[in-house]
């Protein structure tokens, strides 16, 4: 796999090789070639199916990490191809000519993270919500329990023990003591 | 001491589009007066011995239905069975937790549902959000969206915890305290306000009828 690294660095200026598994490995380009080295890994390296696409919202170095991950079925090897975009401004190169269903995962990251693919088909409709009004709920920045607690009316009353102690106490009161 | 009995206003039914409007129902719904009491206790023994349910799993408790079903427990023999639509059903099964997405569909099967119908919530998600109690997209209680006449507790309940609930449904129904439906009617603008509130885009009739 060291050749397939140094075509990749050499092509695509990708680094960070690391290897996970003897089947699994992952490789970190620059967002502005994620389309070319996705290209050049489909068709001239093999790597023809890609299982999934995601994001991380990196939010302690301000951004989004784009995870495409891909696999060569004549050696059996994953690969998983990361790029960082700019948290403030996201937009990537769309990859559903690549792979057409590419774009559900597109429309998903839009939703979720507010990662825009200009050109990817349906991108700004919503995907699992509905009247979604808050921000993208993925963002680490986003708190769900705020949200919740603001929008959705509690039951009072609602008690919360911490595990261990509670279990400490319920089984060797005499150690709780 | 007479009372003038005022016709409510008619629903403005806004979330549709006004080619629409003229389709749906625009009444509110109204509370059932009973018979004499004599007459509506025969009624709800009737009622009490053959609950319908509204096949509509809402969420991962209605995998509990299923074991219920089959030869095991069997809610058969108690008069118990699923049916495939809301018109035909009188027991609505909150399946756990419930998205707003579905929320939606639960409020619209349920005022679809022909009265006499009840409301059983199954599982803790029900009661007070459970393990989605700081979830962005899951209500806490559903009691604020469509009134409840029994909750099983558990994280799931087992069917045996869902046999005892409707035993808990029918001995509620044959003592004539089933109220959910009135309930709703005479409380409907709180009910519905709730509604809007979580319910975003509000795209269909304000009363499904």
């Amino acid at each position: 796999m060291n050749e397939l690294a140094k075509a990749l660095a050499g092509r695509y200026g990708a680094g960070a090789w690391h290897d996970q598994r003897r089947d699994l490995s992952s490789v970190v380009v620059d967002a502005s070639k994620i389309r070319d080295a996705l290209r050049w890994l489909r068709d001239e390296a093999g790597y023809r199916h890609l299982s999934f696409a995601t994001a991380v919202d990196n939010i302690e170095r301000n951004a989004f990490t784009l995870t495409y991950a891909l696999r060569n079925h004549e050696t059996s090897h994953a690969l998983i191809v990361h790029c960082d975009v700019d948290r403030e401004n996201p937009a990537v190169d769309s990859i559903h000519r690549l792979w057409g269903q590419a774009w559900t995962y597109q429309r998903e990251m839009k939703e979720w993270f507010g990662i825009d693919f200009p050109g990817s088909p349906r991108v700004d409709e919503e995907f699992v919500l509905e009247g979604w009004e808050g921000p993208p709920m993925m963002r680490r920045d986003f708190n769900a329990r705020a949200y919740s607690d603001e929008t959705y009316a509690e039951r009072p009353g609602r008690a919360t023990k911490d595990p261990a102690t509670h279990m400490k106490e319920r089984l060797y009161p005499e150690a709780a003591e | 001491m007479f009372v003038k009995k005022l016709k409510p206003a008619p629903l403005a039914n806004e979330g549709l589009r006004p080619e629409e409007r003229e389709l749906f129902c625009d009444a509110a719904p109204t509370s059932y007066k009973g018979a004499t009491k004599i007459v509506e206790d025969f009624y709800n023994w009737a009622r009490a011995q053959s609950l319908w349910i509204l096949g509509f799993g809402t969420g991962c408790g209605a995998i509990e239905l299923r074991p219920l079903m089959t030869s095991r427990f069997d809610m058969y023999r108690y008069g118990i069975q699923a049916r495939p639509t809301p018109r035909q059903s009188s027991v609505f099964v909150i399946g756990g937790y419930a998205s707003v997405k579905t929320l939606k569909r639960i409020v619209r099967s349920y005022e679809q549902m022909m009265g006499p119908k009840f409301v059983v919530a199954l599982g803790s998600c029900t009661i007070n959000g459970g393990m989605y109690w700081d979830s962005y997209n899951t209500i806490k209680r559903i009691d604020q969206y469509i009134p409840v006449d029994v909750y099983i507790a558990g994280c799931m309940p087992r069917p045996e915890a869902l046999l005892a609930g409707f035993q808990e449904l029918k001995r509620i129904i044959r003592a004539g305290g089933a109220e959910g439906q009135n309930e709703y009617a005479i409380n409907f603008d709180w009910y519905k306000a709730n509604q809007k509130k979580v319910i975003k885009n509000w795209d269909m009739p304000d009363y499904s009828w």
